[in-house]
């Protein structure tokens, strides 16, 4: 292959910023401490977590004592519901969340099921929004927690999160957001959001994998996931990942001042991108919300064709998408999101997702604007449900 | 892709005999898209042969890949012959099939067997 390679899968991950590499370099070779010991190699790595500290609160507006580094969004949002579960088991063991969140905190659920506890998960409407009401619906005098994402890493659907807070604070109930698709995509405010808990993470914003963070609102109880030593203020034990770190606050630095810029730019190509498949291909149609949605986010149903072969025909040409369609999965099920959204089976498996990023360009959805066409047509023309 | 041998990838970038038999002898229909993978044969027999096949498939490289194989397996043989032609076979010519892949996407045997159970019983029906 020798044509340049398109990258349209930032929601996967992101390559990283220059200026993260650059910043998260001392920490390989010079400043290699670790930050729990008493001398100055320690010290310097010390100065660094307090910095990425510092930069990953600002990104939420959140103060550095309620940000907790984890490894990774799954963690985050691991940590956070057994750790607010447990924390405040005396107030009820019922937890309320959406069928569209990520594994991460669906599959955790699955296990509380299992020990004992209850599980409500609310619906998203056609558009991938969970509806405050409908949680206000399942709310029990046993309920504990909820947990919905911000935003949605499918579909892209912003959730109305703020309703659902005045909801949960009515009811004096914990409130969990994972923010891994939003935080540092969209402005975030914790407190304006009124969530307890907010899990986000440093390789969706041009940072490196291996740094994520927790927030954990001021006052609020947690029982640590990880247990040894005291690392993170005793809420999350093991040795701090210092490089990781570093780039994840330097990317969260970046995110924050850079954030309207990008936006304009990402919604710009988003928005070419969706238009120039609607005009060149019939039989379309754009998942999640029409405007509500984050700005790098085009997820296309293509009808009558499935999404493996797409992205297999993508990759030949050198361009990088994903799909909710149950072949490109391992465990071969349909994405839980497009079918919970009420998507048909066959559409759910005709979905390919675009996810763009701040270093695409025009020229490159030109590009697959000009490629993917005849990759439709042509599995079209072999599929037995497609009629001209 | 890694996931798929140099073979597959030839099918599936390259599928031979796609499309249709207007006056197909006998057509076989396997699979659906809830579960990924959906297989139309079309076949058209003269003296006891498999003289022409098409194919429609919707599904993954895979699905696609082996639709091909069959239809290039299946075409010059008798009809005993081609009753022959087992999945399993189908995986081995191509170089082998992901793991995952070898029950749901591995069909296409089984879509051409339907096909020329679909000639056989039209046959009994015109006697």
């Amino acid at each position: 292959m020798s044509k340049e390679k398109i990258f349209f899968d930032n929601a996967s991950t992101t390559r990283v910023d220059d200026r993260v590499f650059e910043e998260m370099k001392p920490y390989f070779k010079k400043k290699y401490g670790n930050p729990s010991s008493l001398h100055d190699f320690g010290d310097m790595v010390r100065k660094a977590l307090d910095k990425a500290r510092e930069q990953a609160a600002s990104l939420i507006g959140a103060n550095k004592e309620e940000i907790y580094f984890t490894s990774c969004g799954t963690e985050s949002n691991n940590f956070a519901l057994w750790g607010l579960a447990r924390a405040y088991k005396d107030r009820g063991t019922h937890i309320i969340s959406s069928s569209i969140e990520h594994l991460s905190i669906i599959n955790p659920l699955k296990e509380f099921e299992k020990e004992g506890w209850k599980v409500s998960l609310v619906p998203a409407d056609e558009y991938g929004s969970v509806n405050p009401e409908d949680v206000r619906k399942k709310i029990t005098r046993d309920t504990a927690l909820v947990s919905i994402m911000h935003a949605n890493n499918e579909v892209g659907t912003i959730q109305r999160i703020k309703e659902i807070s005045n909801i949960t604070k009515e009811n004096n109930i914990l409130f969990h957001s994972d923010g891994a698709a939003a935080a540092g995509i969209i402005p975030v405010d914790v407190s304006k959001l009124g969530v307890d808990s907010y899990s986000f993470t440093s390789q969706q914003i041009y940072g490196p994998k291996g740094a994520a963070a927790l927030y954990v609102k001021k006052g609020i109880r947690i029982k640590p996931l990880l247990l040894g030593g005291i690392q993170e203020s005793g809420r999350r034990a093991g040795t701090e990942n210092v490089p990781a770190i570093a780039g994840f606050g330097k990317a969260c630095g970046i995110a924050e001042n850079e954030m309207d810029k990008n936006n304009k730019y990402i919604s710009g190509l988003r928005d070419n991108l969706i238009k120039g498949i609607s005009d060149k291909i019939k039989n379309v149609k754009l998942n999640g919300h029409p405007a509500k949605r984050t700005p790098g986010n085009v997820h296309i149903s293509f009808e009558f064709i499935e999404g493996e072969s797409i992205l297999l025909m993508l990759n030949f040409e050198g361009i990088a998408a994903a799909s909710g369609s149950s072949c490109t999965s391992q465990a071969l099920k349909s994405s839980h999101v497009l079918l919970s959204m009420g998507l048909s089976p066959t559409m759910a498996q005709g979905s390919i997702l675009f996810s763009l990023g701040k270093y695409n360009t025009l020229k490159e959805v030109d590009r697959v604007l000009a490629v993917l066409p005849s990759i439709i047509d042509r599995l079209r023309k072999m599929s037995p449900l497609y009629k001209e | 892709m890694f996931m798929y041998s140099k073979k597959v990838m030839e099918h599936f970038m390259s599928p031979r005999n796609v499309g249709e038999i207007k006056d197909a002898d006998g057509i076989g229909e396997i699979g659906n898209p809830v579960c990924g993978d959906m297989m139309t044969f079309y076949i058209k027999v003269k003296d006891n042969k498999i003289n022409d096949v098409k194919f429609k498939t919707f599904g993954c490289g895979a699905a696609i890949a082996v639709s091909s194989m069959v239809s290039e397996m299946a075409k010059g043989k008798t009809l005993d012959e081609a009753l022959k032609i087992s999945n399993k076979n189908v995986a081995k010519e191509l170089g082998g099939l992901p793991k995952n892949k070898l029950h749901c996407s591995n069909l296409g045997a089984d879509a051409l067997h339907k096909a020329i159970e679909n000639y056989k019983k039209k046959q009994k029906n015109k006697k």
